[in-house]
């Protein structure tokens, strides 16, 4: 990835991409002692794990595999003194299109991502962990396999770990090619050897009845990444980093038409929309002028060049004053997009430029979508594939006069009817591209 | 949708699993303390590795080992497009084809993949079994977001990511791995 190998932008911070950047950095064990590596679990060990938890919470750090549920909050959820097992499993599925940072970490500092697991697992009373790596990263695999043994080896992991008498294994559990084990009561499915329909939650929720039914925690790469980082910064520093309750910094992934694509640490809410795309990643391509933007992963509605949002922002005697933002000025942080009706989710941000057909764009995330529906409810079964069989018809010039609105309704009729956000994510950008770029849809249905 | 592989007449692949591939069976079932049915993903991943493909015999043998029922296994080759009930090609070319990738050209990358190892561009695109060229040498396929998007058009070919591709670079990345 030629980006990571430039010095970081000066908006960037690199936290949890400091190292696997570093001129000479490696992903073995010695390198990573000798940078101050596994010092923070032995922080966490000399202190109470409800403290851990506390810090955690105190940090404000928010999920970042796309639902940016804030972690500590999660992590509160388990009762650690209840007698029952419990587990954490870390996300490394990342599939969702426009996302691609946990790679660089699995590759490049393996370690970082095992000393925040075992941190996580000290304070939840968990003995036995899993790292699910989907199985197109085969190289990631064996590099956090050999990271393990390696851990193990030198008493990081497995029986009284640091001499604390807590005892913790974690092992990697390799997917198979299915978008779907990204949603965590699915991987949790995948992960028990059945096929990955999602639970229903209530009552699944994975803190209450997760793998094997019992207690569990589902977080993500850079998630555990953060929470190593915590230790290593202090929460309170930590929190400052970001925004009011979006703490630390975020990994946001720029694809699609910009010059310099890339991933780029940046503290949360640390740029705008305009500063990311013209600024960090060098403005569009020779000639182009900027047409859409998706900011979140392809589940999230996209953004029109040119419009403009009403929200509440801080005026000049710091009160509340509502004001019309532009799409530029938004600030690249889980309120501001929620604010203006879209999410950060992965932080995986698609540029499009005024060459490409919004048509064509949304026939290709509708044939994702279709591949990869698990089946199991028959809105999203069925609507998915009848939504990719409509506008493949329209890319084919086939188009009929009612297919907008038969798209709309069909969309409109899988968002909220299914067991999990799968529904939701196959038919928000469905309900966007058509709301945003309407003539693109009416060109088509003649 | 998927159906059972058609009988192959050679020899069952479970009548030929060598020492190594046992005892790398043995330890992933370790893995999984709580539940030797967890064990289910990792053994197909090691039969596939090993023989290219899961014929019905690896169903069963795989199912026998973990204590299940055959049907708990096939469900999941059926359902996982990773696995396959027939060979691919000796080198496997998985194109991705989502947005960023295709913004990038991977339509074109794909074609371009196809007719240098003289693979029928009109093929199916997707699925369990891809095309493969008369020689068994290459297969290509696509696949959904292998999460490389900042460097598109990306395949995966074997374990190997490459990044960046140009339909005109397609011919020497076979002859790579020829």
């Amino acid at each position: 990835m030629k980006s990571l190998l430039l010095p970081p932008h000066p908006k960037e911070r690199r936290i949890v991409f400091k190292n696997a950047w570093t001129q000479g950095y490696s992903p073995d064990i010695d390198c990573y002692v000798k940078n101050g590596g596994y010092e923070e679990l032995k922080k966490a060990l000399g202190i109470k794990p409800e403290e851990i938890i506390d810090e955690v919470k105190k940090a404000n750090l928010r999920g970042r595999g796309g639902a940016g549920f804030p972690c500590g909050v999660k992590w509160g959820f388990i009762k650690r003194d209840d007698g029952k097992a419990h587990y954490i499993t870390c996300n490394a599925d990342e599939s969702e299109p426009g996302t691609f940072k946990d790679r660089y970490i699995l590759h490049n500092d393996p370690h970082q991502l095992i000393e925040g697991m075992a941190i996580a697992a000290f304070a939840l009373n968990v003995h036995l962990a899993y790292i699910y790596i989907r199985c197109e990263f085969p190289k990631a695999a064996g590099i956090v396999t050999k990271a393990l043994e390696e851990a193990r080896a030198k008493g990081f992991l497995g029986k009284n770990i640091m001499g604390s008498g807590f005892d913790i294994d974690i092992y990697v559990h390799q997917g198979a090619g299915a978008y779907i084990c990204g949603e965590e009561t699915s991987l949790i499915e995948s992960l028990e050897g059945k096929r990955p329909y999602p639970r229903i939650k209530p009552p699944y929720f994975p803190a209450v009845l997760g793998l094997y039914m019992s207690p569990t925690i589902v977080n993500n790469v850079e998630t555990f990444c953060h929470v190593k980082q915590i230790f290593k910064i202090g929460s309170d520093e930590y929190a400052k980093m970001g925004t009011a309750g979006d703490g630390g910094t975020r990994v946001m992934c720029v694809s699609g038409d910009v010059m310099r694509p890339g991933p780029y640490e940046i503290p949360a809410g640390g740029v705008t929309l305009g500063e990311l795309i013209n600024d960090v990643c060098g403005g569009m391509k020779p000639g182009r002028k900027l047409k859409a933007i998706i900011p979140g992963g392809s589940s999230s509605k996209i953004l029109r060049a040119g419009e403009t949002f009403k929200m509440k922002v801080k005026g000049p005697d710091a009160e509340m004053i509502e004001k019309e933002v532009p799409l530029l000025d938004l600030v690249m942080d889980a309120a501001s997009l929620a604010a203006a009706g879209t999410m950060i989710g992965s932080g995986g941000v698609i540029v499009m430029d005024d060459s490409r057909n919004m048509l064509w764009a949304l026939n290709n995330l509708n044939a994702f979508y279709a591949h990869e529906s698990c089946g199991q409810c028959t809105p999203c079964r069925e609507g998915v594939l009848w939504i990719d069989k409509m506008t493949t018809r329209m890319v084919n010039g086939e188009g009929i006069a009612q297919d907008p609105a038969t798209l709309k309704n069909v969309a409109d009729n899988i968002a909220g009817r299914t067991v999990c956000a799968f529904g939701e994510a196959a038919s928000w950008p469905v309900q966007s591209f058509l709301q945003k770029f309407p003539e693109e849809f009416e060109i088509a249905a003649k | 949708m998927h159906t059972h592989a058609a009988p192959s007449t050679g020899p069952k692949q479970a009548e030929l699993i060598p020492a190594d591939l046992l005892s790398k069976i043995d330890e992933a079932v370790t893995h999984y303390p709580v539940s030797k049915r967890s064990a289910s993903l990792p053994l197909l991943h090691l039969w596939q590795n090993h023989f290219g493909f899961v014929d019905d015999s690896g169903v069963d043998w795989i199912a026998n080992r973990l204590e299940l029922q055959p049907i708990n296994i096939l469900e999941l080759v059926t359902f996982y497009p990773w696995f396959r009930q027939q060979a691919a090609g000796k080198v496997c070319i998985r194109v991705c084809r989502t947005l960023s990738c295709a913004l990038a050209g991977s339509y074109e990358v794909r074609d371009a993949f196809c007719k240098a190892a003289g693979i029928d561009h009109k093929a199916p695109t997707h699925g369990h079994t891809p095309p493969v060229s008369a020689d068994g040498k290459f297969s290509v396929e696509f696949v959904e977001c292998l999460a490389s998007c900042g460097s598109a058009p990306v395949a995966l070919v074997n374990d190997d990511l490459l990044e960046d591709i140009t339909p005109e670079g397609t011919a020497v990345i076979l002859s790579q791995y020829n």
